[in-house]
């Protein structure tokens, strides 16, 4: 018994926010310069009723086009923007899908980490015998979190929605997994408003805002990747050479090259490309993944190394078989 | 063992390669944060370089208590 993806579909809301547009509200924020440091050109944002539950709904349905949705016996839902406090996601969801009533559904709250954590979820309740086809949905609108002035984000962040399908399959094709968390780090990438701690009770601009400190993001960055990579290809009795392509959230061109820098990995196996979406916190990974696929950086029995990291901190990485 | 002076001038090379400035526009009194080239990527450019040359990792309070050139080669040479 083994699981394995079997097809992953997006979906970007039709909303584009361009660099040019972000320079003439900034004028100091050159759209060439975003482009050449950021490595991001527009994002993609959700429109004023349009939710993370929409976003991966569409996604969901695209996916199911392909397969027959009575298949489906279990749904997991990453996002941080559910549609309620209460119920869950995930249940609406599977109404909105129309999926069979005779399946489990749960939402799990994790941002940047979320897929490869939803990957293990699913890979573990298959292995089990749980379930045979799960639907591993992640959506994010952290848009609705931005505030206007807040140049650094808005020009970060973009809005999507993934749904995969992982299937049980004879070999596992879903290699061994690493995790970590350090919630010391929470206080550096937050939304405190309409939370609990803070009686549920918004600020005066009637939003809650999204806080990240970029730079001690960066410094967790470089502290934690490096060795979360050389954990998982040796818990995977792997070299690093063996490794065909490696796809690290898309958090954004600057980290990213650095990493490798700092890793000494061969750029050529590594994707960076976030041009069009910008950091779509749970979804980079599904989206790099779909991309690869279709434009042929990789291809059947190659060994991919995928890695999550960011808000919590939470960290995660395994590798997959193509 | 390098002379200070070297050091020095090693830093600001690397710092004006950071900030994408000349270093002969960079003085060890110059106050980083009123450079026209100073800005959030800025900031995540010189703690890479720190840490790519120096392998120092700056908590960003540490960070912020930095003023001058000058604050960043003292803080590097104690942290070393």
């Amino acid at each position: 018994m083994g699981a394995k993806i079997k097809l992953i579909e997006y979906y970007l809301p039709e909303r584009i926010l361009t660099n040019e547009e972000l320079e003439k509200v900034y004028p100091e924020w050159s759209a060439s310069k975003l482009e050449k440091k950021v490595g991001i050109k527009q994002r993609h944002i959700a429109g004023p009723n349009e939710t993370s539950l929409d976003l991966a709904a569409n996604a969901a349905t695209k996916l199911l086009e392909k397969e027959d949705k009575s298949l489906i016996d279990f749904v997991l839902f990453c996002t941080q923007s559910p549609e309620y406090l209460l119920p869950t996601s995930a249940c609406l969801l599977q109404a909105k899908l129309g999926l069979r009533t005779e399946i489990g559904a749960l939402d799990f709250n994790l941002g940047c980490s979320g897929y490869i954590y939803g990957l293990a979820i699913a890979k573990g309740m298959i292995n089990a015998g749980l379930c045979k086809n799960v639907l591993l949905v992640t959506g994010e609108t952290y848009s609705k979190f931005i505030a206007e002035d807040d140049i650094s984000n808005r020009s970060i962040f973009g809005d999507a929605g993934t749904a995969t399908i992982v299937t049980y399959s004879d070999e596992d094709m879903l290699g061994e997994f690493v995790f970590g968390t350090d919630g010391n780090g929470a206080e550096n990438l937050i939304v405190k408003e309409l939370s609990a701690r803070n009686s549920y009770i918004l600020p005066n601009n009637g939003r809650p805002t999204l806080y990240m400190n970029g730079p001690e993001i960066f410094n967790f960055t470089i502290e934690t990747i490096p060795p979360l990579l050389q954990k998982v290809i040796a818990k995977n009795k792997l070299q690093v050479t063996d490794i065909n392509y490696f796809i690290l959230h898309q958090a954004n061109k600057y980290i990213l090259e650095f990493l490798i820098s700092e890793m000494c990995l061969d750029i050529s196996k590594c994707h960076i490309d976030m041009l069009n979406y910008g950091n779509t916190v749970s979804n980079t990974i599904p989206i790099a993944l779909k991309d690869s696929l279709e434009q042929g950086r990789i291809k059947e029995g190659d060994k991919v190394l995928l890695a999550g990291f960011g808000v919590g901190y939470s960290w995660g990485s395994t590798i997959i078989n193509i | 063992m390098q002379g200070r002076i070297d050091m020095i001038d090693n830093f600001i090379a690397l710092l004006a390669n950071a900030l994408e400035k000349k270093p002969s526009t960079i003085a060890m009194n110059d106050e980083f944060r009123n450079y026209k080239e100073w800005d959030s990527l800025a900031v995540l450019a010189v703690i890479a370089m720190i840490k790519q040359n120096f392998n120092i990792t700056i908590p960003r309070k540490d960070f912020d208590e930095l003023k001058t050139v000058s604050d960043l080669f003292e803080y590097i040479q104690a942290h070393r």
